[in-house]
């Protein structure tokens, strides 16, 4: 039975060739595919990790970008709010101080016109008596015997202090 | 409803015919001395046995074959090494020649001075030889330039053919490999790869009809014996402390074991069923889908010189239909073989290394 039977040199020829092939892949593939497949997926492994990271890092960054703008927008409204609020009182306290200063011209308008009014009395009452004493010399220079004539003599007069 | 009934009638068919050509086998077998009968058990004989020349076709009675090296040693003579076309068809070459019967009939033989048959130490390379070297080549071609491509980049994701290698190679890593052997399959790991592609590859060529294929590698029992010598070599010479006392003091009732060793005697026995059982294994598997194949296809010449080539013809259709479909089953074959035989080798050495259990 020559299929039962194992012949030395075909199994001389497996040997040498097949220990070559052990050989040579065990030296020269094996390793290096393998080390390359295990450096591929614990490289994908990372790569999903760190995408998984960058993800969860952006939903932090959006969110607080939206909390960021909100505050910014509180803000804002709290600024033009307090424009508003200064605006008022910017012309409150102008009106307030604008009606003092007018008040304080009034005053002193009064005053100078009462002044003026004092000044202009007293000078109307220094030449009313200097008119009165000055008449008074004329009608004592004259006869006082006639009231026709003291009447004429007084009109007179005035009319001259009048043209005077 | 068509399709079912079409599908039953070739179902019959196909029965009556496998029917037919096993009664006409045996005749076949009774009558393989007529002149001018189809010799099924010569043919496929010569398929399925290594042979000293790769035989390409034969046209109007003429062989046309690529010769392969003879090499040679007779006893007293020394090393010759010749060319096979030299010894073909029955001639003697510096007194060698191809036995026509006897012990080594289809052996290269020396004649001795009595005219006796000497069996010389014969390491010629034969088709077997020739074809192993082939896959070896294939082998080493492959997956070193496929580990080049590793080195150069290994982030780049493999497409095509390096892709489904790698597919491949993973599977049987971490599918078989890693679950049978166990913690320290790290160092077994290239030994039990190479065994499943140089088993695989060797498969697929042995399919291929053509020249660099057809040897039938894996169906060799030489073959398959050293490669089980191999897994028998991994798994002893790696053995934990624990597979020795395993084997030589089991954990048994002590009269299986002393005075007459009977657990001992079955546990070594044990260390060589295993490997044997991985050589024939293989070889049975791969040997049958080869024989399956070129019976089917045998079914046409058998049919023509029994009955006539007219019925010849119309069993050619069904018996190449069958061929395509064995042949198709043996690629899946192929496959589970080499799978079947790395899974085995995979456990074998994975019991050679098993660690004291704190259970016991």
């Amino acid at each position: 039975m020559e299929l039962f039977t194992p012949d030395i040199g075909l199994m001389f020829w497996m040997l040498i060739p097949f220990g070559v092939v052990f050989f040579v892949l065990a030296r020269f593939a094996w390793p290096a595919i393998l080390k390359g497949v295990d450096k591929r997926a614990s490289f994908i492994e990372e790569s999903l990790q760190s995408a998984k990271e960058a993800n969860e890092r952006l939903a932090g960054i959006k969110e607080e970008s939206e909390r960021f703008l909100a505050q910014v927008k509180e803000e804002q409204l709290r600024l033009l709010k307090d424009a508003v609020d200064m605006r008022e009182q910017m012309l409150k306290e102008a009106k307030q101080q604008a009606a003092v200063e007018a008040d304080k011209i009034i005053q002193e308008a009064r005053m100078t016109i009462r002044k003026e009014k004092d000044d202009a009395i007293r000078e109307v009452r220094t030449q009313v008596a200097e008119l009165s004493i000055g008449i008074a010399e004329k009608v004592l220079r004259r006869n006082l015997d006639n009231k026709e004539v003291q009447m004429e003599l007084v009109n007179k007069l005035i009319d001259e202090a009048q043209k005077n | 409803m068509y399709c079912k009934r079409l599908g039953y009638i070739v179902k019959v068919i196909l029965s009556l015919f496998l029917l037919f050509a096993l009664a006409f086998d045996s005749k076949a077998g009774e009558e393989e001395h007529q002149e001018g009968l189809f010799d099924l058990k010569e043919m496929i004989f010569s398929h399925v046995l290594d042979s000293y020349d790769w035989h390409l076709i034969t046209v109007g009675g003429h062989h046309y074959s690529v010769p392969l090296p003879v090499i040679v040693k007779s006893r007293d003579r020394g090393w010759f090494v010749f060319s096979s076309s030299r010894i073909a068809h029955g001639e003697s070459y510096e007194g060698f020649r191809i036995a026509p019967d006897g012990v080594y009939k289809g052996k290269v033989v020396e004649i001795g001075i009595a005219d006796e048959q000497i069996r010389p130490l014969d390491l010629s390379f034969t088709k077997n030889a020739a074809s192993i070297c082939l896959a070896s080549l294939l082998l080493v071609l492959i997956f070193v330039s496929l580990a080049s491509g590793y080195k150069k980049d290994p982030f780049k994701p493999r497409r095509g053919f390096s892709g489904s290698l790698e597919m491949l190679i993973m599977s049987i890593l971490n599918d078989v490999i890693k679950p049978c052997v166990g913690p320290s399959y790290k160092s077994c790991a290239p030994y039990l790869l190479t065994v499943f592609f140089f088993i695989f590859f060797n498969n697929l060529l042995g399919l291929v009809p053509i020249i660099p294929g057809g040897a039938n590698v894996t169906g060799n029992i030489s073959v398959t014996l050293v490669l089980a010598l191999f897994t028998f070599m991994m798994t002893n010479l790696f053995g934990s402390k624990e597979y020795w006392k395993e084997i030589f003091w089991p954990d048994v009732p002590t009269w299986l074991k002393v005075p007459v060793p009977i657990m001992p005697f079955i546990e070594l026995l044990g260390i060589f069923t295993k490997p044997f059982a991985l050589m024939i294994r293989l070889f049975a598997n791969m040997l049958a889908g080869h024989i399956v194949i070129l019976v089917l296809v045998s079914l046409i010449f058998i049919f023509s010189t029994m009955i006539g080539s007219g019925v010849a013809s119309g069993v050619s259709v069904v018996s190449v239909a069958f061929s395509v479909f064995m042949l198709l089953l043996d690629v899946l074959v192929s496959f589970i073989q080499a799978y079947v035989f790395t899974m085995l080798s995979s456990i074998f050495i994975g019991m050679g290394r098993v660690e004291h259990h704190a259970s016991h």
